[in-house]
């Protein structure tokens, strides 16, 4: 048995063509981390993260890096909810997101959710680093066990630099063996889904949003920098999409 | 080190205006997330592990001479919620002036001049403990009790709880206060060579969006 579990490295180097598009002279798909261009619009080139196999599991470390270049833009989906499974190698298994967008380029990172299946225990880092004339939109969601199964342990850190200083830095623990009170009013209450939308854009600098809440279940606020924030908790998957996109849409 | 000074600065009646904060369970109360001395208990060991991991962490960077204005960028970072940046700064505030008439210090002269308007109110309650004598220790001790006292406190106002009802949970969290602690004066050492990016960043969703409900409602009892 290997004990060490799956080392993954996939690679995104978006680049202006000078014609008006987007090119991808990197495309590295890597073990069970593969990626496929589809059809883009406009100057925008779409990539999809593809699952080749179910993981991560216990033990493997992911890693996805993109570089969007100056003037290029680049819009990540996946084709499926990524889901964290317990494994046969020992450990928690490691997912870390590395997101590098220069001037007058725009990046969308919007995967589908994450799935922490009971008995996985998967520690996610995302960091964004942005040029000050750059724009981003990122969607992360979450969701605590399949249908009617509890949690296994996801820790989920989010880290987003505008020029250098840290805007955004905020991490969540939740699930078995998880510090105390994760699941309960002041944390999540019961949610088994939440979310979080990052939209940074250099007009927010001057004109940043107004703070509002959407419901009970989700706020808009301007961050200290030219960022905004949505963060959302729900029941399930459905409606905290739903939130999002409303939220999203209110930002539009 | 005066183990009295301590005692001191996170005395309840030192006069520095968290009286009039819940620590968000105003907020929970309303939406019948907090009830009772159970629910209660679940706020405040939700929130000690979050909000008052950030906070102690915080505190003991800034008891340990981090630069104050990297900490309270970092606490920025880490406050998404701008009711909650706004009430951090009015108490920063307010805890600044009463720790300079109790142990005047040129540090704290110095982060009056570089935050007009308050700075974080942990990364002020760390340099209030470092003019007072005080370690990281003390310092992150300070910022996680009171960042579960203050809820406490609250919610036998909001609830007509039984005041020792309300101890009695303090006094349950007390372990996991000393953890909190240890993991927060941790971090905060790894931050001094590493950089504040070493620093805890617990997040709490609902502590975050209640903040931002709570600030729009008309009427309030807390300011928080």
């Amino acid at each position: 048995m290997n004990s060490s579990g799956v080392r993954s490295v996939a690679r995104i180097v978006a680049r202006d063509d000078g014609r008006g598009g987007t090119a991808l002279p990197v495309l590295e798909s890597d073990g069970p981390l593969a990626l496929r261009r589809t059809r883009g619009s406009g100057a925008e080139a779409r990539v999809m993260l593809v699952g080749a196999m179910s993981g991560p599991l216990g033990g493997d470390h992911f890693t996805v890096r993109a570089r969007v270049e100056e003037g290029a833009r680049l819009s990540v989906g996946s084709a499926a909810a990524t889901i964290a499974l317990p494994g046969q190698a020992k450990g928690e298994a490691r997912y870390d997101v590395r997101l590098d967008v220069a001037d007058h380029a725009e990046l969308h990172w919007t995967p589908e959710q994450l799935i922490s299946a009971k008995g996985s225990d998967l520690h996610v880092t995302t960091r964004v680093d942005l040029a000050p004339a750059s724009r981003l939109l990122l969607r992360e969601e979450q969701v605590l066990g399949r249908a009617g199964e509890e949690p296994g342990r996801l820790t989920s850190r989010l880290t987003v630099r505008v020029a250098e200083r840290v805007v955004l830095d905020q991490e969540l623990a939740c699930g078995p063996g998880a510090p105390g009170g994760w699941d309960g009013p002041a944390v999540l209450a019961g949610h088994r889904t939440v979310g979080q939308l990052v939209v940074v854009r250099p007009e927010f600098g001057a004109d940043p949003v107004t703070a509002r809440v959407l419901g009970e279940g989700a706020s808009v606020v301007p961050l200290a920098g030219p960022a905004a924030l949505v963060t959302a908790v729900a029941p399930d998957a459905l409606r905290l999409r739903r939130l999002l996109d409303e939220a999203l849409t209110s930002l539009l | 080190m005066s183990r009295a000074a301590l005692l001191v600065l996170a005395d309840g009646r030192f006069p520095a205006g968290g009286h009039a904060h819940s620590g968000g369970a105003e907020a929970a109360v309303k939406a019948g997330r907090i009830s009772g001395a159970a629910s209660l208990a679940d706020f405040c060991r939700g929130r000690l592990h979050t909000a008052g991991l950030v906070a102690a962490g915080l505190a003991a960077a800034a008891a340990l001479g981090t630069d104050p204005v990297a900490l309270d960028r970092a606490a920025d970072a880490r406050t998404p919620s701008p009711a909650l940046r706004l009430a951090a700064r009015k108490l920063g505030r307010q805890l600044l002036r009463a720790a300079r008439a109790t142990w005047p210090s040129a540090e704290l002269d110095a982060l009056g001049r570089e935050f007009p308007k308050g700075a974080h109110q942990p990364v002020v309650l760390g340099l209030a403990a470092r003019a007072a004598g005080l370690g990281p220790v003390d310092a992150a001790y300070c910022a996680a009790y009171e960042n579960v006292s203050g809820p406490a406190t609250a919610t036998v106002r909001l609830l007509s709880l039984d005041p020792f009802d309300a101890t009695a949970v303090l006094a349950r969290l007390a372990p996991e206060v000393d953890r909190v602690v240890d993991r927060a004066v941790e971090a905060a050492r790894q931050a001094v060579d590493g950089g504040v990016d070493a620093l805890p960043a617990a997040s709490a969703p609902l502590l975050e969006i209640g903040a931002e409900a709570h600030a729009a409602w008309p009427v309030r009892l807390f300011a928080s």
